[in-house]
């Protein structure tokens, strides 16, 4: 449904006076979501997780350049047809509650939101009645305001206004974190449950065991690539490829809790070679001469020359 | 031995109570986990113990004493959004001097590149900015820790990192630390015992 290759995305930015540096953020990025597939990716902060989707969906400020090619159900994805599709054919989960009016009833906010992906009003009133219904609304919370919602409420309430048109894509931008066990694991249900009725959904976190819960595939990001696109099965089975993959399963607190130490290197300052090299303890020079290339290994793409299949 | 005895707190006396008789004992250089769910009032005790409110009835001492009201408070507070707990005008460097400026090890430890002195809090990344807040943080002066909800918006490998800095820390210079989470396996990982405040106030009633 989703494909995304070689994408690369920088920012000019001024440095000094008048002289203009770019910042590369997202540097040879693939990925490909397929429908009734939940993909997380998962990244520590500054991994380019959001920028992906802001790149998808067409938003990213006017400084940025972008190469590389984005395909939607066949066809690339330039300017124009995002901003057809974008509210439409991909749907955006937002971060944070705050995304919703504070000034406008949540009912009459969903309703836009169907309104807005060519429902039709009368036809929109009734799906709204249908997602409420769906996602234990009680029918009187669509003349509350968002202060007068609990958190797990108003949750569900951003998860209907995605579901309510046609949205294909669903891109689901760090919906969970600070939220208690129980919220998390009924709004990672929710997007399973999207994926189950043929939707594609990205799901981007920080949180690789949330992602677990519910992903067919984990993109690890890392400094603004993918280092490896594993099955969810492969973290439980001990079939990981890359070493920073691994890294970032075994500091989980319930397994060894052992950190890699260190951190990303800045957009600024990344180095020729493999992006996790300077942290890597199977780094050799090779490594640090050229950018690893993707592999196929074990079935699965990873940009590491070590691993052996 | 920081000890709270029998806090209670609400905002005005026409509002409800946010925490009722709370008690807690916390040693030097002990652990413990504060969990559950949302609205019960953790990051309120936090808040409580850090001097950042005062309660409405209740005591709090710090071996022995009161908490000071105006110079450094010997329990510090390390929150779960650092670009909130910064001057955003200020310059990393001024950031870290502002308690007492951290040693170089701890800078090494923590992954702080002496590069990042001389950026503004929003060119660093989440997890980096939490570095900076947990090493203005660990000082000769803080003997308790409250840190509420501190790698809950950080990648697993940057949480584990963090955490084993505190730990370590802790376990040096004897600083008991109070660690408000949602996550019962960072919780099991990290603390001698675990208070769940959902069960501490079904007991109560």
């Amino acid at each position: 449904m989703l494909s995304v290759q070689n994408l690369s995305v920088s920012f000019t930015m001024y440095d000094v006076g008048l002289t203009q540096k770019q910042l590369s953020v997202i540097t040879d990025l693939d990925i490909e979501i397929n429908s009734g597939e939940v993909v997380a990716v998962v990244g520590s902060s500054g991994s380019g997780k959001s920028l992906l989707a802001h790149a998808i969906l067409g938003i990213l400020p006017h400084n940025a350049q972008i190469s590389g090619q984005i395909i939607f159900q066949g066809e690339a994805l330039i300017p124009e047809r995002q901003a057809k599709l974008r509210g439409k054919q991909i749907a955006l989960i937002p971060q944070s509650v705050s995304y919703l009016d504070p000034l406008m009833r949540v009912g009459s906010q969903v309703h836009r939101a169907g309104r807005l992906s060519g429902l039709p009003n009368t036809k929109a009133s009734q799906v709204v009645d249908w997602v409420f219904d769906r996602y234990s609304l009680a029918p009187s919370v669509k003349q509350q305001y968002p202060f007068q919602i609990s958190g797990g409420m108003a949750r569900r309430v951003l998860v209907a206004t995605a579901a309510v048109g046609h949205a294909e894509l669903i891109i689901a931008d760090e919906p969970t974190p600070g939220l208690h066990p129980d919220v998390v694991v009924e709004t990672l249900k929710h997007l399973r449950e999207l994926a189950d009725d043929g939707k594609g959904v990205m799901l981007i976190t920080h949180d690789l065991e949330a992602a677990l819960q519910v992903a067919d595939k984990v993109a690890v990001f890392y400094a603004g690539t993918t280092l490896e696109i594993a099955a969810a099965l492969d973290f439980t089975s001990g079939n990981l490829r890359h070493p920073y993959t691994q890294a970032l399963w075994r500091s989980l607190p319930q397994n060894e809790f052992i950190p890699v130490p260190g951190s990303q290197p800045s957009p600024e300052a990344l180095p020729v070679g493999c992006l996790f090299g300077d942290r890597c303890s199977l780094a050799t020079e090779a490594c640090r001469e050229a950018r690893p290339q993707v592999r196929i290994v074990r079935d699965a793409p990873v940009r590491c020359i070590h691993v052996e299949s | 031995m920081l000890k709270a005895e029998h806090l209670s707190f609400r905002h005005h006396s026409q509002q409800r109570w946010i925490l009722q008789d709370f008690s807690l004992e916390l040693a030097k250089g002990e652990v413990v986990g504060l969990t559950g769910p949302s609205g019960l009032g953790k990051t309120t005790i936090g808040k409580l113990l850090a001097g950042y409110l005062q309660p409405t009835q209740g005591k709090i001492t710090c071996n022995g004493q009161p908490l000071p009201s105006s110079s450094y408070c010997p329990v510090q507070m390390i929150f779960q959004n650092p670009e909130l707990a910064v001057n955003p005008r200020w310059r990393i460097s001024k950031i870290l001097a502002e308690g007492q400026p951290p040693s170089d090890d701890l800078l090494a430890a923590l992954g702080i590149h002496q590069s990042w002195l001389n950026r503004y809090p929003h060119e660093l990344s989440g997890g980096e900015l939490q570095r900076i807040a947990v090493a203005r943080s660990l000082n000769s002066h803080t003997r308790y820790l409250i840190a509420d909800e501190m790698t809950a918006m950080l990648d697993a490998n940057t949480q584990a990192l963090i955490w084993q800095v505190v730990i370590k820390y802790a376990k040096e210079h004897e600083v008991g630390i109070l660690a408000i989470s949602h996550e019962a396996p960072l919780l099991k990982r990290l603390c001698n015992r675990t208070i769940d405040l959902s069960t501490l106030i079904y007991q109560i009633r």
